[in-house]
């Protein structure tokens, strides 16, 4: 595979590039549904190709290609030259890459059971046997689990003397209880809302106990239809876990990525409200707020060897005592803007460009605990699992919902509360941080679905986060 | 090259008599040139090839896609997915294979527009760019085209093809800006300059925008507003596995929408980019979703149509299957009025150029929040009187178009650009009685 990488670098360069790389992507993926013990869907996807870009002048050009010869691969070469020369229409100034090393590299993500070694019959059964748990209780009307398992082979070669492979395994899944009343929905979710997806392989699902919260998981559903409520006011504002981790990737990992803050998402996935001249000065959150964007945690969704650069994965301080400190960055971005590269760029498989994605941006851990901070809160909410989520192009003015929440009063967890809501600006919000739950309850969350880019390109990304508290954030917001 | 069609055909009696099958090929080139910063940045093309199959062992059922299509690599799918199926449990509801039908004359497709290159988009980007010099213009030029075959063992044998092309952008200076959107089937029917135009002049009444105080008022909705209402009530509403599962507001036969309120779909019509056939191979036709406000259909694929003991109305949409089915060719029904009349109509309320980031809260009460973005005008008197900063709405799709709320309809009938993408939505310009603004720009 490394001799059609090359073949098309070599073409690349022969029609005028200055630069130049491709990748060789060979995928299998597999997803399992079932709805109400029955299945939904077996899909089994398997896609190889190659990606080349090439550097002209101000722009990037790329080409793809699903056939793997050496003249279609010196085609493809040859045609992402040629892509980034018509750009010279419309032209600005020259891209500059940020030196990173060069590596002849082999690295793999760790896996104990390999996804693919486990029969279907048994990824379907536990399906089943998890919906057929919450259809157990009376009012569940859906009751939906899935798994979902990824296996990618990399060869990337650049003009520059890179040759690495790679081979990343990702496993997950989780489900989801639906109860129906006359004039709404509700649902719970576990291990989160579209479930909890890791590096590794299926032992990270064996990991969740599937079964053993089923049937929790559907009561609460259908408790959730005669609950209160949630009132409109500002409250101290507990978040579980998942939802912090949600908070994280939406107002700090996007609002941080360094294309959106030079303007390259402008007109489709936004900006951000960070300047770079404050770079090192502004004040993100509160002395609690830790925050970095670290590629090498094992086991977490954003992690991988080298990206699709071939920059080294890396930990980078993004929030330190509250303060914004770094960037996620590539090569020519960290380029543009004087910063060191970050090695944060990826692509949505072969035929995608690579471009700046979350890592796994997370918070590091408190010194506190749930129920220390449920303890310490006198007026509050305490609201877990995503149901839905909006923020504005820049990053600042956000709606959140939870599928679930329970009213804090005077250090105790009380009634629960349906359809829960809070908004706030990002600044603001997270200068409210006042308590973190420690080392023992902070988790690797994993978001496999983050859209960014023309053509979308779906990511997985991780945020590690623990249960954390706010103070004064408006809740209930009512349509 | 080898038609679509016949490597489909081949697929399907590689399954054999092992199981029933249907297989879908697709091939085409997209191309997308994308500008920021008022210069192209990234420029790129994929030649998409992907063959799916999807087979049936007496119900047991299991689907399989790769973007081989060599006899072997063809073999090795067909081996694989029939194995999947053999370790799959028995679909009680497994609807069978669509039977052979004709297609209409469904043929959205512009050989220009698939042969375009990267300097004729580029062309079309320096016209955007150029209508207003000195701003940070950014968006994307794009070409698509795709050929698609299918076949199954129940002898249904279609192909199929279309190319869209649109340019989309912003012109923008830090927080504020304006955009404009165009899609065709033509490449040649794209003209930058105007889109160009319609960003300036929204970016132009955009400046110094102030905070408006949240709360009701009447609205003017671009047709990019009204495009996202339209996707949003297709995909959690008008989806017929979601009334199926009492996910959806959908009342058949209620007047759950203004008596102006009329919505179809068709990739007929004139102007359409879609397919003669979903994924199942079923023919493609209009269907009536909303007429005069009665609510009259709801979309099916072939398992959601069994249950209700109808037909599928062909719109199965490939890898969307555990959701349900969606029309991708909305068209929402005009009136005569001009959004200039719409605006000399409005006594005090807002224009919205743009949605943004749209979420449901409750499939069922269709409550979605969401934002306003490049370009929300006051409107007082008749007039446009300023800009204010983006608004947070939280407000019900369905209730928002109910008995007595739409005032009036535009002229103008257009692909719009929505949450979910170009082309799928053809939508005028409305006036609506109120929209919930439940949040400004600091929260």
């Amino acid at each position: 595979m490394f001799d059609y990488a090359t073949v098309a670098v070599e073409a690349a360069l022969a029609a005028g590039a200055s630069y130049a790389d491709a990748r060789v992507v060979d995928t299998r993926t597999e997803k399992i549904e079932v709805l109400n013990q029955q299945v939904q869907g077996v899909d089994r996807v398997e896609t190889i190709g190659i990606g080349v870009r090439a550097l002209v002048g101000s722009s990037w050009g790329f080409y793809a290609t699903a056939d793997l010869t050496d003249a279609a691969a010196r085609q493809a070469g040859a045609r992402a030259a040629a892509i980034a020369s018509a750009s010279a229409g419309v032209p600005g100034p020259p891209v500059q890459l940020a030196d990173v090393p060069v590596s002849e590299a082999f690295w793999e993500s760790p896996f104990v059971e390999h996804w693919a070694d486990v029969s279907l019959s048994e990824k379907v059964d536990l399906l089943v046997r998890v919906t057929t748990a919450m259809q157990g209780v009376t009012g569940i009307a859906l009751a939906r689990a899935e798994l979902g398992f990824f296996d990618t082979n990399k060869w990337f070669v650049s003009s520059q003397g890179h040759r690495i492979r790679q081979h990343i395994v990702e496993s997950g899944g989780g489900y989801d209880a639906t109860a129906l009343g006359e004039r709404e929905t509700q649902r719970r979710s576990y291990p989160q809302s579209f479930g909890q997806y890791e590096t590794g392989g299926y032992e990270t699902v064996r990991a969740w106990d599937y079964e053993g919260n089923a049937a929790r998981i559907a009561e609460e559903a259908v408790r959730l239809l005669s609950a209160d409520e949630c009132p409109e006011g500002e409250k101290q504002l507990i978040l579980e876990g998942s939802q912090l981790a949600l908070q994280i990737h939406e107002s700090v990992g996007h609002a941080i990525e360094l294309d959106r803050i030079l303007g390259w998402e402008a007109a489709f996935a936004g900006t951000s409200h960070l300047d770079l001249a404050t770079l090192g000065r502004h004040r993100y959150g509160s002395e609690l707020m830790q925050i970095t964007a670290d590629a090498t945690i094992p086991g977490a969704l954003g992690t991988f060897g080298y990206d699709d650069e071939g920059t080294p994965a890396q930990c980078v301080d993004i929030v330190k005592d509250g303060i914004w400190v770094g960037v996620l960055s590539g090569r020519d971005s960290a380029a543009r803007a004087g910063l060191p590269p970050g090695g944060m760029v990826r692509a949505d498989g072969f035929n995608r460009l690579p471009m700046v994605r979350m890592t796994n941006v997370g918070l590091l851990a408190g010194d506190s605990s749930l129920a220390e901070i449920i303890a310490d809160t006198s007026d509050g909410v305490y609201m877990a699992t995503n149901r839905s989520w909006s923020i504005d192009d820049r990053r600042l003015n956000f709606q959140f919902g939870t599928e679930i929440a329970w009213e804090v009063k005077k250090g105790k967890l009380g009634r629960m509360l349906r359809n829960p809501t809070y908004t706030g600006i990002t600044p603001h919000f997270w200068a409210r941080l006042d308590m973190l739950a420690g080392e023992k309850e902070r988790v690797h969350w994993g978001t496999p679905n983050c859209g960014k880019g023309q053509p979308v390109q779906i990511g997985h990304t991780g945020h590690s986060a623990p249960p954390g508290r706010f103070a004064n954030v408006r809740v209930g917001v009512k349509g | 090259m080898i038609e679509p069609v016949t490597i489909a055909q081949r697929l399907v009696e590689m399954v054999g008599d092992r199981a029933e099958a249907q297989a879908t090929m697709g091939v085409g080139e997209a191309a997308l040139t994308r500008f920021a910063n008022s210069f192209i940045h990234q420029n790129v093309a994929d030649a998409e090839r992907s063959v799916t199959v999807k087979v049936s062992v007496e119900g047991r059922v299991a689907r399989g896609t790769d973007n081989r299509t060599d006899d072997a690599a063809l073999a090795a799918l067909a081996e694989r997915t029939v194995e999947a199926a053999r370790l799959s449990p028995v679909d009680p509801e497994w609807p069978g294979l669509a039977p052979a039908a004709d297609t209409a004359d469904i043929d959205n497709y512009d050989p220009d527009t698939a042969g375009a290159s990267p300097e004729r988009r580029a062309s079309l980007v320096a016209d955007f760019v150029s209508a207003l010099p000195g701003t940070d213009a950014a968006g994307y030029c794009d070409t698509e085209s795709l050929v698609v075959g299918f076949a199954n063992s129940r002898g249904q044998r279609v192909s199929s093809r279309r190319t869209r092309a649109t340019i989309d952008g912003i012109h923008r200076v830090g927080t504020v800006a304006g955009s404009g959107h165009q899609t065709s089937v033509r490449l040649a029917d794209l003209d930058g300059a105007a889109v160009g135009a319609v960003a300036a002049r929204r970016f132009r009444l955009s400046s110094d925008p102030f905070d408006l105080k949240p709360g009701e008022y009447e609205v003017v909705l671009s047709p990019e507003c009204m495009a996202t209402i339209a996707i949003f009530l297709a995909f959690y509403g008008f989806n017929g596995k979601a009334v199926t599962e009492g996910r959806s507001f959908l009342e058949m036969g209620a007047t759950q929408f203004d008596e102006r309120v009329n919505v179809w779909d068709d990739p007929g019509s004139p102007g359409s980019v879609g397919l003669g056939f979903d994924a199942e191979g079923t023919p493609k036709r209009r269907l009536d979703l909303v007429r005069s406000g009665v609510s009259m259909a709801a979309t099916h694929d072939r398992k959601s149509a069994a249950r209700v003991g109808g037909e599928s109305t062909g719109h199965s949409v490939p890898g969307l299957e555990a959701h349900g089915s969606l029309a991708t060719d909305l068209v929402v029904g005009g009136g005569g009025v001009s959004e200039e009349e719409m605006i000399a109509a409005v006594d005090r309320g807002l224009y919205v150029s743009t949605f943004n980031y749209c979420r449901v809260l409750d499939p069922r009460t269709m409550v979605v929040t969401g934002l306003t973005r490049n370009g929300t005008f006051m409107i007082e008197n008749g007039a446009i009187t300023g800009a204010v900063t983006n608004l947070r709405f939280t407000q019900s799709f369905v209730a928002a178009l109910g008995a007595g709320r739409v005032l009036d309809l535009g002229s103008e009938v257009r692909f719009a650009d929505s949450e979910f993408g170009p082309g799928l939505v053809r939508a005028p310009a409305m006036r609506l009685a109120s929209w919930n603004f439940t949040g400004g720009a600091e929260g």
